[in-house]
C-alpha cells in the first residue's frame, strides 16, 4: 500500500514539474463590444458632419467611422467618460448632446427654464388680471344697460310714430 | 429697477441670438479678407503655423477620408505640391475624421505634403468651412485670394490660380 502511495506521489510530481516545464497559454480575454455597448455612447454624441442626427443613428461613412473608434476604445478597455472626452478633444465640445456646463453653454440649461417660468408668470397675471377686466367690462355693461334703457322711450317714440303714418295712409 | 433689469436681460438674450445667427449666416471667409492664422499638428507630429508662411503663397486644403471627391483632388493637389517644390506651401487640414482612415487615405493617394487633424475643428471653424473640399489660396500678403468650394476639376485649374499669385 505504501508503495502504490509512493508511487502515486511520484506521478502527481511528475505532472508538476512537467506543467511548470510547458508555460501555459493563456489567452487574454478579447471582449468584444456588442453594438449596444457602441450605441450607448454613441446616442450621446453627434458628427458636426450630419447636424441633429445621433451617432448611433447616423449612417454616413464618417458616422460608421466614428462608431469604429468607441468599439476600439471599448475593445481597448476605455470608459464610457474616457470615450467621450477622446471625441472632445478630437472635434470639440459641439458633438456633445448635452454641453457641458462652462461659458456659453450655461446659456442652454438657464434660458429655456427661466423662459418657462416667465411665462407661468405672464399666465398667473393674465389670469388674475380678469377680474379687474371684468369690473370694467361689468361696468361697461351698466353703461350699456343704461344707454339701451335711454333708446327705449327712442324705439317706442319711432314704433309710435311709424303708427301713426300708417293709419294716416 | 426690476422693469429695467428684464428688458437688460431680454435685450442681451436677443444681443446674444444676433450675434449667433449673424455668425451662422455669414459663409466661408471671403476673397481679400486676412487668413485666419492657425497651427496644424500634421500626422508625423510636426508643426506648421500659418504665419510662419507670410511672403509665401498657401493652399489650405480641407478634406476627409470619407469624402468621395477629396481624393481625385488631393492627388490634383500632390502633382501641383510637386511641381512648386515648396515655392508654394500646401497644407491639408483633415476635417473630422479618424486618424486610421486618414492615414490610409493619404497613403493611397500618395500624399506627401504636410497634412494633419483639424483638432477640435478649431481650423474649420475660423475659416467657416461648410463641407469638404474646400481650399483657400493664400496670397504673399496673407490674404485670401481665391476660395474653392468643392474639388478643383483639374490640375490645371489649380497651376492657373496659383501662377499669378507668384508674380506678385
Amino acid at each position: 500500500m505504501k508503495k502504490f502511495i509512493k508511487q502515486i506521489h511520484v506521478i502527481l510530481l511528475s505532472i508538476m514539474f512537467l506543467s511548470l516545464a510547458f508555460p501555459h497559454v493563456v489567452t487574454a480575454q478579447d471582449p468584444t463590444p456588442s453594438d449596444d455597448d457602441v450605441n450607448d455612447i454613441a446616442e450621446q454624441l453627434y458628427c458636426p458632419v450630419c447636424e441633429n442626427i445621433p451617432l448611433d443613428a447616423c449612417a454616413t461613412q464618417a458616422c460608421v467611422q466614428w462608431r469604429g473608434i468607441i468599439r476600439d476604445k471599448l475593445a481597448e478597455g476605455w470608459s464610457e467618460d474616457e470615450i467621450k472626452q477622446y471625441f472632445v478633444d478630437q472635434y470639440g465640445d459641439r458633438v456633445l448632446a448635452e454641453p457641458p456646463l462652462r461659458g456659453l453653454n450655461w446659456l442652454v440649461y438657464i434660458v429655456p427654464p427661466a423662459a418657462f417660468l416667465a411665462g407661468a408668470y405672464m399666465l398667473y397675471r393674465n389670469f388674475r388680471t380678469p377680474k379687474a377686466a371684468n369690473g370694467k367690462q361689468g361696468t361697461g355693461h351698466k353703461q350699456d344697460a343704461s344707454s339701451k334703457a335711454k333708446t327705449e322711450p327712442e324705439i317706442d317714440n319711432y314704433i309710435a310714430k311709424l303708427e301713426e303714418e300708417l293709419r294716416n295712409r | 429697477m426690476k422693469k429695467i433689469l428684464i428688458w437688460a436681460g431680454l435685450a442681451a438674450l436677443l444681443l446674444l441670438l444676433a450675434i449667433g445667427l449673424k455668425r451662422a449666416q455669414q459663409g466661408q471667409i471671403g476673397v481679400g479678407e486676412m487668413a485666419p492664422d492657425f497651427t496644424l499638428t500634421a500626422f508625423d507630429g510636426e508643426e506648421y503655423h500659418l504665419a510662419d508662411f507670410k511672403g509665401q503663397v498657401v493652399v489650405v486644403n480641407f478634406w476627409a477620408s470619407w469624402c468621395v471627391t477629396c481624393k481625385p483632388e488631393a492627388e490634383d493637389l500632390e502633382s501641383a505640391w510637386r511641381k512648386y517644390q515648396g515655392d508654394v506651401i500646401f497644407l491639408g487640414v483633415d476635417y473630422v475624421d479618424t486618424e486610421k482612415e486618414a492615414k490610409a487615405y493619404l497613403e493611397e493617394a500618395n500624399v506627401t505634403y504636410p497634412n494633419g487633424p483639424d483638432k477640435r475643428t478649431l481650423i474649420s471653424q475660423a475659416y467657416r468651412v461648410t463641407g469638404v473640399p474646400e481650399t483657400f489660396i493664400i496670397d504673399k500678403s496673407g490674404k485670401v485670394a481665391y476660395v474653392q468650394i468643392g474639388p478643383f476639376r483639374s490640375y490645371n485649374e489649380i497651376i492657373f490660380l496659383i501662377e499669378p499669385l507668384l508674380n506678385k
